[in-house]
């Protein structure tokens, strides 16, 4: 590629041509402030935050569409580019409900962040205000206009990644909100909840629904058992929100400071990952042996995909695994097979679930989710929650000691650990399918075919002369995709896993925000939090699901064996269309 | 996404007719739009939804298309429309107490169109006529100098 030199605030850099003049500045050593920019998602122009003075040029360049020249001269610094800014940030300002002692996004801001940087703190604004309107009640996100900043990424998130499209800019000049159609609530259009929007929010304007003080309270009611169990991608993003560098995994400070705010068992949503292999792995194996079956099966941990196929492709319903997610089980496996075990009436367990995910709220309230009669799950926090909550609590969670899950179902392998990563249900089916029917563990474990963030990815095994071809997706665009093939008759797969989230759980809409300034400088936030499970089950003596030694108890002493009678009352579910608006 | 159909089948049917024509059209979803309101007068929410299928936009996409355009109605318009300037010229003038008037008489707020779909109330930027300030249109009438006393009798004349 051919390359281009020029100057940035006097210091010579050499980059590809077609390099934006933002980037060409970092590598300078310059940091060029952005709003509506959002590398590979969202490139408006809108806000002019990110101007730069380049000599030559009449006016101020925004240096996050332009892109540089041979012997260009760029300054990011003048005063000139300084009061722009600040002005551009005053006008901002202006219109903002600026109630930064108790919103959530106080501290990981990117308007107040820049508020401080350029001095405009203490500035009188008058004029218009968009109203505070709160959203009309969901079981999962809160949207407040008074603080959005017309940049526009959600909407791109919505629109481009995820092919949902539901919110976008409605009316015009002063006027403009971000919306839906005919000022509908998100609860009332097909909105799957994945909370992606939420990620790439740079201020407080969308959040998900806390939920702490329900926890709170169950947690001080002395007649309640409570009960916690963390998912898979939890450990690997939950230190960040304490310092800790993406991708480190804190699994063991987390079980401590669940113990420490005091839920009376810490369990791993990783065991149930094990048990919805088994479920699952046996369902796709007798699927492949029936002539009437729907083919290809589709995976259903992530409820967000259930939604949306649900709005959008009711008539493939047949082919989603009928099994409940990980989540699900959990909750479900408690409230039956523990509560009999501990002589505990299910109506005075609570059980909590820690999720990646806004969506896991709304799949708590779905039918046929309630194996004992009561909710299996009592409520999800996200794990932006938890570390709120681990907060509030004034735990000093890195300076906890390492904790275990509580046994029985705090036991799992790392199969059930990898679904916290795009890929990682099919590689932990796959490592119990072989071996089910080849009768000999697989080769190497390692599928690292379905591993990494492309978005469709495929392998295709060899079980004993039957060549079996999966495919692997995530984010909705490219599960529409498969959608769409299959509606064709163009899709090969017989096994398919879909994940709502860009690079699955690991980067689900619950997970800590990480800044715009971290993505635009090419932090790779979901191949870091993915390597962190994979580390983890690289080093791991149990690395299959049917090998997990509660697994086997749990058929042996309760379920009989996968897919029996008993285990379909609880621990599979059922579907429907939903209309759309 | 709604399914039934709006207004009668013949309007339906022209609905749809347009838009398959459309259908080979660069850009076609604002072309789509400018169609249908010619048909219906209108954007409801059954030809939006029509218009998002048929182009495989998102209905949010063409309702805020819909919102942003102020030629574009949301609501259907009454058989008459009285648009009140509120430009400066005629606002000093008193066109604020016109249109209060008006609201008050009619019992709908500006933008809003009667039950019985006779009157539509709309509030105008300057139409070009200050010197007859404080004015107003009733579809294309114009009425100048107006004060609250004229209210009765304008909306007496269309008494039909
Ligand atoms: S969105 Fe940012 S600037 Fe606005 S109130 Fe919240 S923290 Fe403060
Ligand atoms: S939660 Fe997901 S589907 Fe709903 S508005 Fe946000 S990005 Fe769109
Ligand atoms: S809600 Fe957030 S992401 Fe969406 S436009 Fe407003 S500030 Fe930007
Ligand atoms: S215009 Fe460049 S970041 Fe908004």
């Amino acid at each position: 590629m051919k390359e281009v030199t020029l100057k940035i605030n006097d210091i010579s850099v050499t980059v590809p041509e077609g390099t934006r003049i933002l980037d060409a500045a970092r590598q300078a050593g310059f940091n060029v402030p952005t709003l509506c920019y959002y590398k590979d998602l969202c490139n408006e122009g809108s806000c002019r935050i990110c101007v730069v003075e380049v000599k030559g040029a009449r006016s101020l360049v925004a240096s996050c569409s332009a892109v540089v020249a041979e012997g260009m001269e760029v300054y990011t610094k003048t005063p000139k580019v300084i009061n722009a800014r600040k002005t551009t940030l005053e006008l901002i300002l202006s219109n903002h409900n600026r109630s930064c002692l108790s919103c959530v996004r106080s501290g990981n801001c990117e308007l107040q962040k820049l508020s401080q940087e350029y001095g405009c703190d203490d500035v009188a604004y008058t004029g218009d205000k968009t109203a505070v309107v709160p959203e009309l009640p969901n079981a999962y996100l809160v949207r407040d206009n008074s603080k959005c900043i017309l940049c526009r990424r959600c909407v791109a998130m919505c629109e481009k990644v995820q092919s949902v499209g539901v919110i976008g800019a409605n009316f015009r000049g002063f006027n403009t909100t971000i919306g839906c159609a005919f000022e509908r609530p998100l609860g009332a259009v097909d909105c799957v909840a994945c909370g992606q929007c939420i990620n790439v929010c740079p201020v407080g304007a969308l959040t998900e629904k806390d939920d702490t003080d329900i926890v709170v309270e169950a947690l001080n009611n002395p007649e309640k058992t409570v009960i916690v169990g963390t998912a898979p991608s939890v450990r690997v993003a939950l230190g960040e929100e304490f310092g800790n560098a993406i991708g480190t995994d804190t699994e063991g400070k987390m079980v401590t400071a669940l113990r420490r705010i005091g839920f009376d068992k810490v369990f791993d949503v990783n065991m149930t990952a094990d048990l919805t292999i088994m479920e699952e792995g046996t369902e796709f194996l007798s699927r492949l042996q029936d002539k009437n079956a729907a083919l290809p099966m589709i995976t259903s941990c992530s409820p967000g995909w259930i939604r949306f196929i649900e709005f959008n492709y009711p008539e493939l319903l047949p082919h989603l695994s009928s099994c409940k997610s990980p989540q699900q089980m959990f909750g479900a496996v408690i409230k039956t097979y523990y509560a009999e075990k501990m002589h505990l009436d299910p109506k005075n367990i609570v059980v909590v679930s820690v999720m990646p995910c806004t969506a896991k709220k709304t799949e708590i309230f779905r039918e046929d989710q309630n194996a004992s009669g009561y909710p299996d799950i009592d409520v999800v926090l996200t794990t932006r929650e938890l570390a709120r909550l681990i907060k509030r609590y004034g735990i000093d969670y890195n300076s906890l000691a390492n904790g275990e899950f509580d046994d029985p179902l705090g036991k799992s392998s790392t199969a059930g650990y990898l679904f916290g990563a795009t890929g990682g249900v099919m590689e932990a089916a796959l490592r119990t399918v072989y071996e089910k029917v080849v009768g000999e563990p697989a080769p190497s474990l390692d599928f690292k075919a379905v591993r990494g963030t492309k978005g469709i990815k495929s392998a295709t095994v060899d079980l004993k002369g039957t060549k079996v071809k999966v495919g692997v997706a995530h984010s909705l665009s490219n599960a529409r995709q498969i959608l769409e093939d299959i509606k064709a008759g163009k899709c090969d797969y017989q096994f398919i896993e879909i994940m709502t989230c860009p690079g699955g759980c690991v980067n689900g809409g619950g997970q800590p925000i990480v800044s715009s300034e971290k993505i635009n400088a090419g932090v790779d936030v979901k191949a870091l939090r993915a390597g962190a499970i994979y580390k983890a089950d690289k080093k791991s003596a149990l690395r299959t699901s049917h090998e997990n030694p509660v697994v086997k108890t749990l058929y042996a002493e309760y379920f009989g064996e996968p897919n029996s009678h008993k285990a379909h009352k609880i621990l599979h579910t059922t579907y429907h269309k939903r209309d759309k608006m | 996404m709604s399914k039934e159909i709006i207004g009668t089948p013949q309007q339906w049917e022209q609905l749809e007719k347009e838009l398959e024509v459309l259908k080979n059209e660069p850009g076609p979803v604002m072309k789509a739009m400018q169609a249908a309101q010619a048909i219906y007068g209108y954007l409801p929410i059954e030809v939006q939804s029509k218009i998002a299928s048929t182009f495989g936009v998102s209905l949010e996409e063409v309702y805020g298309i819909a919102t942003f355009y102020a030629q574009f109605n949301l609501k259907p318009k009454g058989k008459y429309t009285i648009g009140i300037c509120l430009g400066t010229a005629c606002y000093v003038k008193g066109s604020g107490l016109v249109i209060d008037k008006f609201k008050e008489r009619l019992g709908i707020e500006a933008g809003e169109t009667t039950a019985d779909q006779k009157f539509t109330l709309d509030a105008t930027r300057c139409i070009g006529c200050c010197g007859l300030a404080p004015v107003l249109t009733v579809n294309d009438e114009v009425y100048g100098n107006l004060t609250t006393d004229d209210v009765d009798k304008i909306l007496a004349k269309y008494n039909d």
